[in-house]
């Protein structure tokens, strides 16, 4: 494993299978137990530095921590230093000076993380970054398909939407294809960027002819306010065309399953009633963003060897 | 006051001694001799003229913490030159005859280049209505070339009256071709890299569109037009055919769109973050070509200092531009002499005659820039060691800022001297004030 | 197939071996009809619980199960308890993978555990065993059965049952190699003066 986790491609085939793996291990250990804590990181500080809100994300990562026994520092840009025009170099170096072993940044600016990583000794893991990257966010949509399917090697995944402006999508597409998945990005043409030929996915416009093939469909929020640059001419044209309702749900084979990083648009991109049905793993991939963001503290934090 | 300059090679051809008096070069030939003058020993050294930027952001007055026209100058001497157009995007902007003149003489003061101010097209920038171009061009500083730099002369209309208005004054608009409502939020070159950065892109097509237009609108009224710092193959070929059509359109390049490419941008560090942004290796390829070719007319630094905190930051929040004045001559030595693209004369055409043309800065008497070596003419030239490489050292730049995209990149040639009116600017790589 | 002998202190001082395949087998026996005689209630049955220590503690203690087993006649439960998550040495050792931990359905809540490790040396696997099993349930009690110890406790700890005493030095390195992980049975001292 690197000292951080920026983006997807940071993760090697082993990489990504070992936090998959480890993630898996600290599930089963702490399966049933009344005691769901874990000593590893005792002693360590992790900083959680989000420049935009987020509470899911946020959540997740304290959770993770604290399990792990790291003492958790909430660093949110509101009402603090950053809001009064402090640079990110200086909240880094303030952030290291107080001895913080990892930081965990969600930021408005794609590449924050990778300008953070620059200033300080400690790991960083990225929690989102502009329109970039939530490597994160796709090792625990990895985690949710093999667990659901089972296996990852060959499963055809669809992600479907706003591709443009997404994170999740850029780092589904990396981490899913080091995996062995074949992923097919479905938005229309406005949505996706220009260079998406250069990616390991296929391309399609056409929601119905790929629904019938896939074994998991990821939508993506849709935000309504894309309308107004002309991404699409209407809501309604959109949910039409690219939304995914009970109808065409029924076009998806009897083990598909519907996901959603959350959070939802319903009746925009997701109706309500594929989003509270039995393919969902919604409320599912929640519970494993935890355990996922575990094994990741784990990996960086846990120490080096000959360190 | 006489210097004899010896054993230089002027254009890199056979060497040959310089005698300089009174500004002027007063004879080059074999083993000149003259008793009391000035000797400095040139052997080896190639003598070219000295080089004119058209495109040089010095920053005062407005953010002297970035630059001043001081510390410009002396960045300027360093790398070759004996003239700089200092863009107007000060603060105040140059719209006014007032400014201009400020700047004008605070580069006098300076006495190390010649800084000759662009001024605004329109008022602030605002790309409203015109400055008072006619005033800038009366004023103490004889504004020929005006911009807008920074910004694009969006609106069509008033690119046209622009245009039209400067041919009264013998001068060119420069234009900065970007289509805003193409480029809303752009970060970088639009292709596979932006994508994959999750930067919004900056498309080609927001600057040939740009170009396209305004060649025929230059065509159409008969006046003449200048395209700032040109960065895609897409532009190079509309010029070209602009020029085979006859229009009056030149253009220039910067050395960092030679030699640099948005690979650059993979470790989101804004040192790279320039507007026009990096482009592809197809697109270098491109310039270096129309450059070899004379589509485009000339190399211009795009000179563009910040102050750390505005390049230590996110890449989306930092400024654009880069610093490109005491490395520009090496890049092009790089990139278009080293690869047989240019021999020296075609670096000393691209760098110095065509720009001082293009802003009428060739036909001044003695404040002439971008003449030839020659007998008789003012004694504006640079001495090059063409064999030293050196690494770039942001630390050990005279600019201001320490922007620099070469930083610990090995690059060819060293300005060894340069002379403005026969006066040295620059001694053994010292800058003289 | 046989594999070559790996040794991760490989150096020029050829490992010597200080139990053969068939020590092993003997020596587990042994511990076997300890742990019966000190455990067993009235009717011979040995309620214990053998939890092994990953990674080869973990086949140890499904060996020493099926002695028992064999011996007294009555399965024993058998287990392992991964404590890579509860280590205190993370930061010099490096993150490793972890592994499985299986508890026997009922749990550990009032049983006697043994824990089941290849070698004790300093102690803190053992202890960070402990730690574990506390975060699993509430056992009646905890022995220690180890197949070596070699000295050089770091922490108080000792063990119940051992199978054999080994001193060593603190140059020296002990490796256990069992057919589960290493496909052949041995006890190897490599390094320093033996």
């Amino acid at each position: 494993m690197k000292r951080h986790l920026l983006e997807a491609a940071d993760l090697d085939r082993a990489d990504a299978t070992l936090v998959l793996d480890t993630a898996a291990q600290i599930d089963a250990a702490l399966a049933g137990r009344e005691v769901k804590k874990l000593p590893t990181l005792r002693g360590r500080t992790v900083v959680n530095l989000f420049y935009e809100d987020s509470t899911r994300t946020r959540i997740s990562f304290e959770l993770a921590a604290k399990r792990l026994s790291a003492d958790v520092i909430n660093f949110s840009a509101k009402g603090s230093s950053v809001s009064k025009g402090e640079s990110l170099k200086d909240t880094a170096l303030t952030l290291e000076a107080m001895g913080s072993d990892a930081i965990v940044v969600r930021h408005s600016a794609s590449g924050a993380p990778h300008r953070l990583a620059n200033w300080v000794r400690g790991s960083v893991v990225n929690a989102g970054d502009g329109t970039h990257e939530h490597p994160t966010q796709a090792l625990l949509d990895a985690y949710t398909i093999r667990h659901r399917l089972g296996r990852l090697e060959g499963v055809r995944v669809a992600v479907v939407g706003d591709v443009l402006h997404s994170r999740v999508a850029r780092s589904n597409v990396r981490l899913l294809h080091t995996l062995g998945a074949e992923v097919t990005l479905v938005a229309p043409p406005t949505l996706l960027p220009v260079g998406v030929g250069s990616w390991p996915a296929e391309v399609s416009y056409d929601l119905d002819a790929v629904l019938p093939k896939a074994d998991v469909v990821m939508m993506l929020r849709v935000q309504a306010e894309r309308m107004n640059a002309s991404y699409f001419p209407s809501a309604r044209e959109y949910s039409r065309r690219y939304g995914l309702d009970a109808h065409r749900m029924g076009a998806l084979g009897d083990d598909a399953i519907v996901m959603h990083p959350g959070p939802m648009n319903r009746g925009m991109e997701i109706a309500a009633e594929v989003a509270d049905s039995v393919r969902s793993t919604i409320v599912e991939q929640v519970g494993n963003g935890v355990s996922v963001r575990m094994a990741v503290l784990y990996l960086l934090l846990g120490g080096r060897a000959g360190e | 006051m006489s210097t004899l300059i010896t054993g230089a090679r002027p254009y890199g051809e056979d060497a040959a001694d310089i005698l300089v008096e009174d500004g002027r070069i007063a004879a080059i030939g074999a083993s000149l001799s003259v008793p009391g003058a000035d000797v400095v020993d040139a052997a080896g050294l190639v003598a070219l003229p000295g080089l004119v930027d058209l495109h040089t952001h010095l920053r005062e007055p407005g953010r002297e913490d970035a630059e001043t026209v001081e510390t410009g100058s002396r960045a300027a001497a360093l790398g070759g030159y004996t003239a700089v157009h200092a863009m107007a995007n000060t603060d105040p902007v140059a719209d006014t005859a007032g400014v201009v003149e400020q700047v004008w003489r605070l580069g006098q003061e300076a006495g190390l280049v010649d800084v000759v101010p662009v001024g605004a097209v329109t008022v602030g920038l605002r790309g409203e209505r015109l400055a008072e171009l006619g005033a800038m061009a009366d004023s103490a500083a004889r504004v020929r070339v005006f911009s807008d730099d920074g910004h694009c002369v969006a609106d069509p209309a008033l690119m046209r009256r622009a245009l039209e208005y400067v041919k009264a004054l013998d001068g060119v608009v420069a234009q900065h071709a970007e289509e805003p409502r193409l480029t809303v939020g752009a970060q970088m070159h639009e292709g596979d890299r932006s994508a994959r950065l999750g930067l919004t892109g900056w498309p080609a097509a927001a600057e040939e569109a740009i170009i396209a237009r305004d060649v025929l609108l230059a065509d159409h009224v008969g006046a003449r037009l200048h395209v700032c710092h040109v960065s895609t193959a897409g532009s190079v070929e509309i010029l070209r055919w602009a020029k085979s059509r006859g229009v009056q359109v030149t253009a220039e390049v910067t050395p960092h769109h030679l030699l640099l490419t948005d690979e650059c941008a993979e470790g989101y560090d804004p040192v790279f973050k320039v507007n026009p942004p990096l482009r592809t290796d197809a697109d270098v390829e491109a310039l270096r070509a129309g450059l070899a070719e004379g589509v485009i007319d000339a190399v211009a630094t795009d000179h563009a200092p910040h102050a750390v905190e505005d390049k230590e930051t996110e890449w989306a929040h930092a400024r654009p531009g880069m610093l490109g004045l005491e490395q520009a001559l090496s890049v092009v030595v790089a990139t278009m002499l080293e690869t047989g693209r240019l021999d020296w004369r075609g670096v000393a055409d691209r760098m110095s005659t065509r720009p001082a043309a293009i802003g009428r800065l060739d036909g001044r008497g003695l404040e002439a820039h971008g003449r030839p070596l020659a007998p008789g003419e003012p004694a504006n030239l640079l001495l090059l060691d063409p064999g030293a490489r050196a690494v770039v050292d942001p630390a050990a730049l005279a600019s201001r800022s320490r922007n620099s995209p070469y930083a610990g990149r090995e690059l060819p040639g060293r300005v060894v001297a340069t002379f403005l009116r026969g006066v040295p600017t620059v001694l053994d790589g010292k800058a003289q004030k | 197939m046989a594999r070559t002998t790996e040794h991760a202190h490989g150096d020029a001082a050829s490992p010597s071996a200080v139990l053969s395949a068939a020590d092993v087998t003997r020596v587990v026996d042994r511990m076997a009809h300890q742990l019966i005689e000190k455990c067993a209630g009235d009717d011979g049955r040995a309620d214990v619980v053998l939890v092994g220590i990953p990674t080869r503690g973990a086949p140890l203690a499904r060996r020493l199960a099926a002695r028992v087993e064999a011996f007294s006649g009555f399965p024993v439960d058998v287990g392992t308890v991964d404590i890579t998550l509860y280590r205190d040495d993370l930061r010099m050792r490096g993150v490793r993978a972890l592994e499985e931990t299986v508890l026997p359905e009922g749990g550990i809540d009032g049983r006697l555990v043994v824990l089941v490790d290849d070698v004790l040396y300093s102690g803190r696997s053992v202890r960070a065993a402990l730690d574990a099993l506390r975060d699993l349930g509430r056992p009646r009690a905890v022995q220690l059965a180890v197949l070596v110890d070699r000295g050089h406790r770091e922490l108080p700890i000792r063990a119940d049952y051992v199978g054999k005493n080994l001193p060593t030095s603190r140059s020296q390195s002990v490796r256990v190699r069992l057919a589960e992980v290493d496909g052949e049975d041995a006890v190897l001292v490599t390094g320093g003066e033996q």
